[in-house]
């Protein structure tokens, strides 16, 4: 009897404890759910208040929606790439050939993370733009009537800003996991035969793999939603699924399609964060 | 042929580009890291087939000795000969040797055979002979059915037999072992210093350059010793020799509980080779040459050597009175005072235990105990 008596009260605070969580939940849905609904409700739903399914598929059926994803796809994966390329050559040499300062490189690196993209994007236009720095040495110097330099206006362009804009989301995590790569490994294998790319090949990396694939795709991520970068370049014929997205909602006002195109883009960002979770876990792991 | 002489049939060597040969010599091998000298002038030779091992405490330079022979540090001066080629400048892909190092260091994303066969891989050897070598290899440590398995699926005792098999698949010119057993608990330890020496037994060729802090594993496995302190060379001789006959006081204490003893010469013993001192009022000999009389030595007699009771080899005694006494199953401890003298002895069996503040003779032979100048060495 005296247990029973002892045990109610603790069960009625567990339910307290219980409610506890419904405000955050509450804030939660208001904040990041709700909007997602209305995106999703706009997507499928006309003018006129009905259902209308037709014309959500007819946007994702059109010529400019294939050419956006296309584009995005194309765009981010590039990125992608150069980023993975660049972050492993920097990060092989400040983790393994550190040189005086390379600490200090690292640094800032990193520091571009805190910059915001288009930031990178003014300062590319002032370097390689048809008034910027380059283009005027080479006309007063080779007396060009033309500035001979233009990819900054093409894909290529938002590729190199967004390489280098993102480059330290790769590069973080895998100084992170070469600090734990146990040199004794590596002097090991020198003392075995192998040589530096051998040892690269066969000890390092597959020791970085996860923060390879984490690395890489939190930049597919983040290059395939892409804004700022891509409408500060402003190239002719790079449409991304944002800057669609953009277009149909403020400049046409087809908010119909624009959420439609949006839905898109949420199911490949969500994709691609679980994606980076999974590699994420496996590099905490 | 037994397994391991097929092993070492050299027709089908993976041909390394370091010279022939497998001794090494320090030739006044020194090194400094930013300045300071971690490693004085070194000169010693490791003769081809021989396990040398480096002992000393932490900072004594026996590591740092090590890493010179292997290419990871470079000399600040002096020349390092691998097979009588210099290899000072060599990297250390091409130097020829396999290591062994403490946390063994396996690939651990590669399965045991594919660890053992990483450096003939690396070496260009074909696919028959890197099949062969693996599995002689793992034969050899007792490996053989756990060829499959990843590193993590292995006990430590494993990992760091499938090490040794990965060093010696590659047949190296010298073996490198860093402190490779202590990381092993102690018993597991004891059985791999056999396991080592049974591999050397059977791979007579294979030089050892052996380093670690623990005396007894140098004592079990080592042909010569070479004692390191403070970056110096402190002593280097036979195992045996250096343990019986130790050259200075850091040697005596360094391998294993040593009695030293303030005495005086008195002069040349009748026999050669020997010489008589005056301990207190005790005369006794001891081996030694060229200590002229009058002078002031230390006499350095091992614990296990003294006895209670005396014989025609025991020859010598010395008084001294009891002040602790302690039985640990197998042996019994006995702390003696001679003077300001403390006299440690071990015996292995005591019918009669003596009891504190007991006067005691204890007795040993001439040839058990030698003198060591007290500023000898370092």
């Amino acid at each position: 009897m005296s247990d029973a008596v002892a045990l109610a009260p603790r069960a009625a605070k567990v339910d307290l404890a219980g409610w506890w969580i419904a405000p955050p939940l509450i804030v939660l849905a208001l904040l990041f759910l709700y909007p997602l609904t209305l995106i999703a409700r706009a997507a499928l739903i006309d003018d006129s208040g009905g259902l209308n399914l037709a014309a959500a598929f007819e946007v994702l059926d059109s010529r400019a929606f294939l050419d956006a994803l296309l584009n995005t796809a194309e765009i981010a994966v590039a990125s992608t790439a150069g980023c993975v390329v660049l972050g492993l050559t920097l990060g092989l040499i400040l983790a393994f050939a550190p040189f005086p300062g390379a600490g200090l490189v690292a640094r800032i690196v990193d520091t571009f993370i805190a910059l915001p993209t288009f930031l990178v994007t003014l300062a590319f236009t002032f370097l390689y733009g048809s008034a910027g720095i380059l283009n005027g040495a080479l006309t007063s110097g080779l007396g060009l009537d033309h500035p001979p330099v233009d990819f900054l206006y093409s894909a290529w362009g938002v590729v190199l800003a967004e390489v280098t804009v993102y480059t330290p989301f790769v590069l973080r995590p895998l100084l992170a996991a070469f600090s734990l790569v146990d040199r004794s490994q590596i002097e090991v294998a020198s003392l075995l035969g192998a040589r530096p790319l051998r040892i690269v090949r066969q000890v390092i990396l597959p020791a970085a793999l996860p923060a390879i694939v984490a690395g890489g795709s939190l930049c597919l991520l983040l290059t395939v939603n892409e804004f700022g970068i891509v409408l500060f370049i402003g190239a002719k014929g790079v449409i991304t699924l944002p800057l669609l997205i953009y277009d149909k909602a403020i400049q046409e006002s087809d908010y119909q399609a624009a959420c439609a195109i949006a839905m898109v883009n949420v199911a490949l960002s969500l994709g691609l964060f679980g994606l980076y979770r999974f590699a994420a876990r496996r590099l905490g792991g | 042929m037994t397994a391991a002489a097929a092993f070492h049939t050299a027709a089908d060597s993976v041909a390394p580009k370091a010279p022939a040969g497998s001794g090494v010599t320090f030739d006044r091998v020194s090194v400094a890291y930013r300045g300071a000298v971690v490693l004085k002038p070194l000169t010693m030779t490791v003769a081809a087939g021989e396990i040398l091992a480096m002992i000393g405490p932490s900072g004594s330079g026996k590591t740092t000795a090590l890493r010179a022979v292997a290419g990871f540090v470079r000399p600040a001066s002096g020349r390092i000969y691998i097979g009588g080629t210099d290899a000072t400048d060599l990297p250390p892909c091409e130097r020829g040797l396999a290591m062994v190092v403490q946390n063994y260091a396996l690939f651990p994303h590669m399965r045991v055979s594919e660890n053992v066969a990483f450096g003939l891989k690396a070496r260009g050897a074909g696919r028959d002979l890197i099949a062969r070598r693996v599995e002689e290899s793992l034969r050899i440590v007792g490996m053989s059915q756990y060829s499959r398995r990843f590193p993590r699926e292995l006990s430590g005792g494993q990992q760091q037999r499938v090490a040794i098999a990965r060093a010696l698949a590659v047949r190296p010119r010298v073996l490198l072992l860093d402190e490779p057993l202590s990381a092993l608990d102690a018993q597991i330890r004891r059985a791999m210093v056999e396991e080592v020496a049974r591999l050397h037994a059977d791979l007579p060729d294979l030089t050892i350059l052996y380093v670690t802090h623990d005396q007894s594993e140098a004592l079990t496995l080592a042909d010569r010793i070479a004692i390191l302190k403070d970056g110096e060379l402190s002593a280097i001789g036979r195992t045996g020799e250096l343990y019986h006959r130790p050259p200075n006081r850091f040697a005596a204490e360094f391998l294993g509980r040593a009695n030293l003893l303030p005495v005086v010469v008195e002069g040349k013993a009748r026999d050669h080779g020997f010489v008589g001192v005056r301990i207190g009022d005790a005369k006794v000999v001891v081996s030694g040459d060229d200590h002229p009389a009058g002078s002031r030595r230390l006499m350095c007699v091992r614990p296990q050597n003294l006895t209670l009771t005396g014989d025609a080899e025991r020859s010598n005694s010395i008084e001294a009175e009891l002040r602790e006494i302690h039985w640990q199953g197998e042996l019994t401890h006995l702390v003696a005072a001679i003077g300001e003298s403390i006299l440690r002895v071990v015996a292995t069996r005591l019918p009669n235990p003596p009891a504190r503040g007991d006067r005691l003779s204890f007795f040993f032979s001439p040839s058990d105990a030698n003198l060591i100048v007290e500023e000898a060495g370092v």
